[in-house]
């Protein structure tokens, strides 16, 4: 199933990187934080898996916007953040 | 076995090269042509790109759908490069590029990306604190106008197209092309004349 534009999401608080060696897009700062879809980019092959040379399925990535008055110290700002995080990072909000 | 690290890097690269070869990754050939590629990408690329969205709203049209289209339209090679995506500066929004986890970068229409774009001091602070960012580079971004940071941390290339600075009416794609910096298409500057 691809996510819709306008979707809102919640990329998985997981921290693989603490149970041994991994290679991850998704960064940090956006570990369990809200965010909204804004479209589907394609569909690539799982860095995760293409970094230690596994066999890589392709995975649909996303555009998804955050909000930086969410992410950070709220100031009321507008300004935001739009990062390509893949789907099976994302869980519904 | 000789001690990989001991051993000649000429003789090294001349195996490596072999193998890669024997086994059909890449021939000699197709290793020189990216190399020629990578070189001779400059941030001339981009610019003539941007200049021609500003004069041909046929072009802006496809560089926003397609930036690899629009590249390889211009005659950039894009073969073996990672697909290009283009942010457009409006009245409303103004974007900054970034990659947080290592150097992300349109290589193939700016070259090799600038040392500040790879620090580390660049890459926490465009998304903590973009304005601030920015301020230091004297670009004045009006509170009322949304900065989106774009955080590339995966497949896509981001660069920007830029709003065309006022008082280039009537100017040539060359002309236009010559004014437009490589953090113009980063998103740090805009361009002015």
């Amino acid at each position: 199933m691809i996510l819709t534009p306008g979707t809102a999401i919640r990329v998985k608080d997981d921290w693989p990187e603490a149970k041994g060696p991994v290679h991850i897009r998704t960064p940090h700062y956006l570990r369990g934080r809200p965010g909204r879809i804004v479209r589907h980019l394609g569909d690539f092959p799982n860095p995760e898996d293409l970094a230690f040379a596994r066999p890589a399925a392709k995975r649909p990535l996303y555009h998804v916007a955050f909000s930086k008055d969410v992410l950070f110290d709220g100031q009321g700002t507008t300004d935001e953040l739009l990062v390509e995080i893949f789907g099976h990072w994302l869980e519904a909000a | 076995m000789s001690n990989i690290l001991e051993t000649d890097g000429e003789q090294l690269l001349q195996a490596v090269l072999g193998l890669l070869a024997k086994k059909g990754i890449a021939s000699p050939l197709d290793i020189q042509a990216q190399i020629a590629s990578t070189d001779n990408a400059t941030p001339g690329q981009g610019a003539r790109m941007v200049a021609k969205a500003w004069t041909d709203p046929d072009y802006r049209a496809l560089m926003l759908e397609d930036g690899t289209k629009a590249a390889e339209a211009l005659d950039i090679p894009m073969r073996g490069m990672p697909p290009l995506g283009v942010m457009e500066n409006t009245s409303d929004t103004h974007n900054l590029i970034v990659c947080t986890l290592c150097s992300c970068y349109p290589r193939a229409v700016l070259g090799y990306p600038p040392f500040w774009y790879k620090s580390a001091g660049y890459r926490a602070r465009a998304v903590r604190d973009p304005r601030g960012l920015l301020a230091e580079w004297k670009t004045v971004i009006a509170p009322e106008v949304k900065i989106r940071v774009v955080d590339s941390t995966a497949d896509y290339r981001w660069m920007v197209l830029p709003m065309r600075p006022a008082g280039t009416e009537g100017w040539s794609e060359a002309q236009l092309a010559a004014i437009v910096r490589e953090g113009d298409m980063v998103g740090v500057t805009v361009p002015s004349v």
